[in-house]
């Protein structure tokens, strides 16, 4: 029993019984035959997981996007500028580019500086802290926009007292980033605390000790350190308040050209029918996808470089 | 080696007369708009729903999550979100395996296309579903307003939940271990289900809870392709829009206690299933 396992039965280790590297095992010397035979057998088996695996992702998620861009430029290019000019879409897009520019910053000053409490510091209900932050995630985002109604509307706890102040807030631009921001909440800090924790104290103390303030420590030693992790978590908030329906449509009248963020332009036009409607809704979603096409790339990018560093 | 002996004699290097993680002040003033921030923002709105929930006692609460239109969206939003979590943490952890294990032309752009879910607006997969599996469909299948096409919705927008928490253990599965098996003549199956299985499992078990928390309150890339129909294909979040739409806070904000229960489960799955894998990796 012992002198099998202790043979060395393949010295290379990383490439493995799926024999990728099919031409290396002919030099490598003595190849178990138990370990050859068990390759061929996977390298079959290996077959077809491949085709289940491209099969389903291709069923379920590439032809289906690959057939909304044939269908927006069905009718040629013009149609499609046509909408991307018109007023409504126009209001969508830059009241979306508002709503998920402050989510993104507040959620990436919150991220930032709750990681870095969390990673660093010990203090009491320090675990809840951190398992409240991660619940929006989980929850429906119609029940999110229903909380913020029974706290911020205008018969909610505070909604009354605010709209007195002066300040609405549902059915109005902050409920709307309120519902982006907490939909949003934990992917900035949960990509900042685990290279925060990798990363140590001893160079910050270092800085400490040659005299750096708290600021210095922050911009010259800890933000370099977390820089590929930060811009991976604010890339996946971007995408994900850029493209936030359910909590946003429940909070906002979508009032065309005054709170309709572009997926609420998207739905709504989609569920106006006519043919009209239909390529708004197409233009729309195409505009999205692009953007969350570029997203992926970019974060994609960003991967290998927050693995290096 | 000084350096080294003076910092083990002032451990706390941060600020003298303090053990080490102490808050300090400026820390504690930065830890006091976090709670405040995330009071007003989650625990004060969690709260509300509650509150709401059993305004009218515990009465009013089970008689809105027992209405019959609220039960049959209850039934079929869980039904369905099992169903998908089930097929996800199998066919999800098969990708997984071929991403990692596999090579062949393309896999990059796999890759890519499996995050295409993540980051697309929920609205747009479900136009993006319609327009292949609906009345345009150029296969001639028309899911829209069929229960099927609601759980082919839920599974668009789970995909990447298994595949992304698997693949990273997969990685840094120790492949010696495999070969081991192999050269001491166990079979494929027999690798996966004590070798391979026992590595990935708690990865698994995160992942198809993440996708069934997803899937239970999905509501963006459902509501087109379900045509919301009541008692077949409503979904509880376009139950509860229903009800605070027509102003029934009860009934919706029951509704929601339910799922916020389950969201709340489902963190704490979480966290104690990476408590436990932290501590035997």
């Amino acid at each position: 029993m012992a002198d099998v396992l202790t043979r060395p039965t393949d010295p290379t280790g990383p490439t493995g019984p799926t024999g990728a590297s099919g031409s290396g095992t002919t030099t490598r010397p003595a190849v178990d035959p138990r370990v050859r035979r068990a390759r061929r057998r996977t390298t079959r088996t290996a077959w077809v997981l491949r085709v289940v695996a491209v099969g389903y992702v291709l069923a379920l998620v590439a032809l289906p996007v690959a057939s909304v861009v044939q269908h927006t430029f069905a009718d040629g290019l013009a149609p499609v500028w046509d909408v991307l000019t018109s007023e409504d879409f126009l209001a969508a897009l830059r009241l979306t580019t508002v709503v998920a520019g402050i989510a993104v910053v507040l959620n990436t000053v919150f991220g930032v500086g709750t990681g870095y409490l969390l990673v660093r510091y010990r203090f009491w209900g320090r675990r809840f802290l951190s398992a409240v932050i991660d619940l929006p995630i989980s929850i429906s985002p119609i029940v999110v926009g229903v909380a913020l109604i029974l706290v911020y509307g205008t018969y909610g706890w505070f909604g009354g007292a605010l709209e007195d102040a002066g300040l609405r807030v549902i059915f109005a631009l902050p409920g709307m980033v309120l519902a982006t921001v907490l939909v949003s909440l934990p992917l900035v800090l949960r990509e900042v605390v685990p290279t925060l924790e990798e990363a140590g104290i001893e160079q910050e103390q270092a800085a400490q000790s040659l005299g750096a303030n708290a600021w210095q420590r922050f911009w010259r030693v800890t933000l370099p350190t977390i820089k590929w992790a930060l811009a991976y978590g604010v890339a996946l908030s971007l995408a994900r308040s850029l493209g936030e329906f359910g909590a946003v449509r429940v909070v906002s009248g979508s009032v065309a050209g005054e709170s309709q963020t572009l997926t609420l332009y998207v739905n709504d036009s989609y569920q106006e029918f006519g043919p009209d409607a239909q390529r708004q809704a197409f233009a729309a979603a195409f505009v999205l996808m692009a953007v969350a096409v570029v997203l992926i790339v970019v974060i994609a990018a960003l991967r290998p470089k927050e693995e290096k560093a | 080696m000084s350096l080294l002996t003076q910092d083990r004699a002032a451990p706390s290097a941060f600020r003298r007369g303090r053990r080490p993680g102490e808050l300090t002040p400026g820390a504690g003033l930065g830890l006091g708009v976090g709670v405040l921030w995330l009071s007003l923002l989650v625990l004060l709105p969690v709260a509300a729903i509650v509150s709401s929930a059993f305004e009218d006692g515990f009465a009013g609460f089970w008689a809105a999550v027992t209405d019959a239109e609220a039960l049959a969206a209850i039934r079929f939003t869980v039904g369905a979100s099992l169903l998908v979590t089930a097929v996800n943490a199998v066919v999800g952890t098969l990708i997984a395996w071929v991403l990692v294990r596999d090579r062949f032309p393309g896999k990059r752009v796999l890759e890519v296309v499996i995050d295409i879910p993540f980051a697309l607006p929920t609205i747009v997969a479900g136009l993006v579903l319609i327009t292949l599996y609906g009345p345009t469909s150029p296969f001639g299948v028309n899911l829209v307003g069929t229960r099927a096409g609601v759980v082919l919705a839920l599974l668009f927008v789970t995909l990447p939940f298994v595949v992304r928490s698997v693949q990273p253990v997969l990685i840094d599965a120790d492949r010696e271990v495999e070969q081991a098996a192999a050269s001491l003549g166990a079979s494929g199956y027999t690798i996966f289900r004590r070798v391979i299985l026992p590595t990935v499992l708690p990865a698994v078990v995160s992942g198809s809870a993440l996708s069934f928390a997803r899937a239970l309150g999905e509501f963006g890339s459902v509501i087109l392709i379900s045509a919301n129909l009541i008692g077949k294909t409503q979904v509880s979040s376009s139950y509860i829009l229903k009800m605070i739409e027509s102003q029934d806070e009860v009934a919706a904000a029951s509704v929601a206690t339910l799922l916020l229960v389950v969201a709340v489960v489902v963190t704490v799955v979480l966290d104690v299933v990476q408590r436990k894998a932290a501590r035997r990796g």
